[in-house]
């Protein structure tokens, strides 16, 4: 507090200060003079409501002669018809119950014409039996407080209709990246004679379209070719990426079924599409084709890999090695690119086992901090030797499930069997 | 569905007494009738429900489509003599509520066998050669009233609102709880209460029925009461000697004496 020198100390000038004429006025300030000047209204009625005392703040609001209100008039008279119902269904049931209410938002008339917003509080006196006598009342000027809450009720109404038209928007996306996720895989795969197939694809973000994909089709009367893979990315560019890639590689194979010549055809399309466009993109991908031999129950495998992990081949009698594809290169990135081929021969109960990276690159153990690893795959196909594909592919469905947080990326899986000619039981694994 | 909680039923008094099914109307919920309950409960068996969307009623089983007709209401109450088989009950409907009693009544007939009509009205809104006591707009002001007011939207309310019947300590604690509803839900009542025309439907009451109505009643004056007097054939017209539209509140003596007469007569 900064005072000049002239004024004297606060502490010292007590004596002086309650000998003022402004101290002395608020000691002549008298019981009436405060209940009929307050800063609020004041009203008390009967029971019935009848208005027996009103005070002056309250008749100016209202723009009333006391003579016009007290012993005349009713205190639901001053309330807007609103106001009234509000009353009769709520506040007078509530007081009758409770003996007070307080802070109810009404609005009183005014003489003009206008509304003025009010905050009501009643109490009710009662007798020396306890039987109530008349019920005493006070309102406050709520008028800024009213506009300030008809803004908040205002912006809770916006607020309202901007989550459910989200909410809406939101179950509309979702349907249409389902229907675009489903357009990227295959519903079912085809019937191949001699071979068993299966397939799962797990989705690490349900609204994320992921970028891993496989098929399984036929290319003659004869040979199916199949394909699975990984894009860069997340999100709608993938999706297109992989769109492109998927059908790239169906149309490739129809034209010339050769693994390393369907790759290089997709090399092309995918080089041409992305290298200029300032945001390049490439994918990883198996793509092979398959002939089975119904004489000998025998499948002969071709396939290339453009920088994708081996396959896992696993052999009735419990074998399993990848198939080593090594130096291909990543597809769409380079004008030109060299792939590496492979062949094999699936006898009965033999088994080919793709797989995306999601899998090996699982995060496992304590902490999260270990990767589950080429090796460990390798170890778990070869437990399942033996076994039709579905049954590797639900095995396999639930290591992926049993990797719970761990596992936060796309992984495609697809399995392509010769089945065994009879049940057998293995002698040693 | 178990209607005994979603009504919030409450069975109370004299189990071999005839059974009084005491409802409440717009507003509040079966609290309202707690000084009519120790005028009937040593000669008759009382039963309380909250009608769905109020009181401790379960919210979930709100829906607009039902309850935007009175028909909906009506359902609860079929529903509830249903639930506890009652037979030639009298209807004690506050309100809106003995509306939704004739509704009741036309549906199940075998489940009511009279009317107590407490502040009744067919209709609030004035109409050709009618006055019901109101306008179109005075009802948008009432739903305008029922959103400004703390009663129905502020938080703290909420837990009452969402029926915690599993914890009902919730709900004692929290004044003026009993007329706290959930915004929305009150919104709908109060559009169904007050743009309801049953004038027709009274002329279908073919049982005893008395009229309680106040000297002096916003929501149902007067000439309500001698209305729905005149349309019912045979029905007993009592003008209370109280204020408001909630006689058993304001004046419970001369209610519960008007009633208990009625009920006695009945027999």
């Amino acid at each position: 507090m900064c005072r000049t020198g002239q004024q004297p100390d606060p502490h010292e000038a007590d004596d002086e200060k309650t000998s003022s004429p402004a101290f002395a006025a608020l000691l002549e300030d008298s019981a009436e003079e405060l209940y009929e000047s307050a800063p609020c209204g004041y009203l008390s009625t009967l029971m019935d409501g009848t208005i027996a005392k009103i005070n002056t703040t309250l008749l100016t609001w209202l723009g009333l002669e006391r003579e016009a209100v007290v012993g005349r008039m009713r205190f639901t008279d001053l309330l807007t018809v609103g106001g009234k119902m509000y009353h009769e269904t709520h506040f007078a049931p509530l007081l009758r119950m409770q003996g007070e209410i307080s802070g109810i938002a009404m609005e009183i008339k005014q003489a003009g014409g206008g509304r003025m917003p009010v905050l009501v509080s009643s109490v009710v006196k009662h007798g020396s039996t306890g039987e109530p006598l008349l019920i005493r009342t006070t309102v406050f000027d709520a008028r800024d407080r009213r506009a300030y809450e008809e803004e908040l009720l205002r912006g809770r109404k916006a607020a309202e209709e901007a989550r459910k038209q989200a909410e809406a928007d939101r179950a509309r996306l979702q349907d249409a990246l389902a229907v675009l996720q489903q357009s990227l895989l295959p519903d079912t795969l085809p019937e191949v004679p001699g071979v068993e197939t299966a397939a799962y694809y797990h989705t690490a973000h349900p609204d994320r379209l992921g970028g891993d994909f496989y098929d399984v089709f036929p290319i003659d009367g004869k040979r199916f070719g199949f394909f699975l893979g990984d894009v860069c990315g997340k999100g709608p560019q993938a999706a297109a990426l992989t769109s492109l890639t998927r059908y790239t590689l169906r149309a490739a194979a129809l034209h010339d079924p050769d693994p390393v010549s369907a790759l290089t055809t997709l090399n092309k399309v995918l080089h041409e599409r992305y290298a200029g466009s300032g945001d390049p993109r490439y994918c990883t991908a198996i793509y092979g084709t398959f002939d089975p031999d119904p004489d000998t129950g025998q499948v002969s495998v071709h396939l290339a890999s453009g920088g994708h992990p081996p396959v896992i081949a696993v052999r009735a009698d419990g074998a399993a090695d990848f198939l080593p594809t090594p130096g291909g290169l990543l597809v769409g990135i380079l004008p030109s690119a060299c792939f590496t081929a492979a062949t094999t021969v699936l006898a009965p109960g033999d088994m080919l086992l793709l797989y995306t990276d999601g899998i090996t690159e699982a995060r496992t153990g304590e902490g999260r901090t270990g990767l589950y690893g080429d090796e460990a795959l390798l170890a778990f196909a070869a437990d399942h030797a033996g076994k039709p594909p579905p049954a590797a592919i639900q095995a396999l469905t639930d290591l992926l499930h049993s990797f719970g947080d761990g596992l936060d990326d796309d992984t495609a899986l697809l399995a392509l069997g010769v089945p065994a000619p009879h049940p057998r039981t293995r002698s040693s694994r | 569905m178990d209607i005994a909680r979603r009504n919030n039923v409450t069975v109370t008094g004299t189990s071999q007494g005839r059974t009084v099914v005491l409802a409440h109307g717009f507003g509040c919920d079966q609290n309202m009738w707690r000084l009519t309950l120790p005028a009937l409960v040593e000669e008759y068996r009382v039963v309380l429900f909250d009608y769905v969307g109020s009181g401790r009623s379960d919210a979930t089983a709100f829906s607009e489509d039902r309850y935007d007709s009175l028909t909906g209401y009506a359902q609860d109450v079929v529903e509830v003599c249903e639930a506890l088989d009652l037979r030639d009950a009298v209807f004690v409907g506050h309100s809106v509520s003995a509306m939704i009693g004739v509704l009741a009544a036309g549906m199940a007939p075998e489940r009511i066998g009279a009317h107590v009509m407490v502040a009744p009205s067919p209709r609030y809104i004035d109409d050709e050669g009618y006055r019901g006591g109101f306008s179109a707009d005075d009802i948008d002001e009432l739903l305008a009233s029922l959103e400004s007011n703390y009663l129905g939207w502020s938080a703290a309310m909420a837990p009452v609102i969402m029926g915690n019947a599993d914890r009902p300590e919730l709900g004692e604690e929290l004044k003026n709880s009993f007329c706290a509803t959930d915004p929305d839900m009150a919104r709908v009542f109060a559009r169904t209460t007050f743009l309801s025309d049953s004038r027709d439907e009274l002329k279908s009451v073919g049982v005893p029925t008395l009229v309680l109505e106040c000297t002096q009643d916003v929501i149902a004056p007067r000439e309500v009461g001698a209305f729905v007097h005149q349309a019912i054939p045979g029905s007993t017209l009592v003008t209370l000697d109280a204020t408001g539209h909630c006689p058993h509140l304001s004046a419970p003596e001369a209610t519960n004496q008007a009633i208990i007469e009625f009920l006695a007569a009945l027999r």
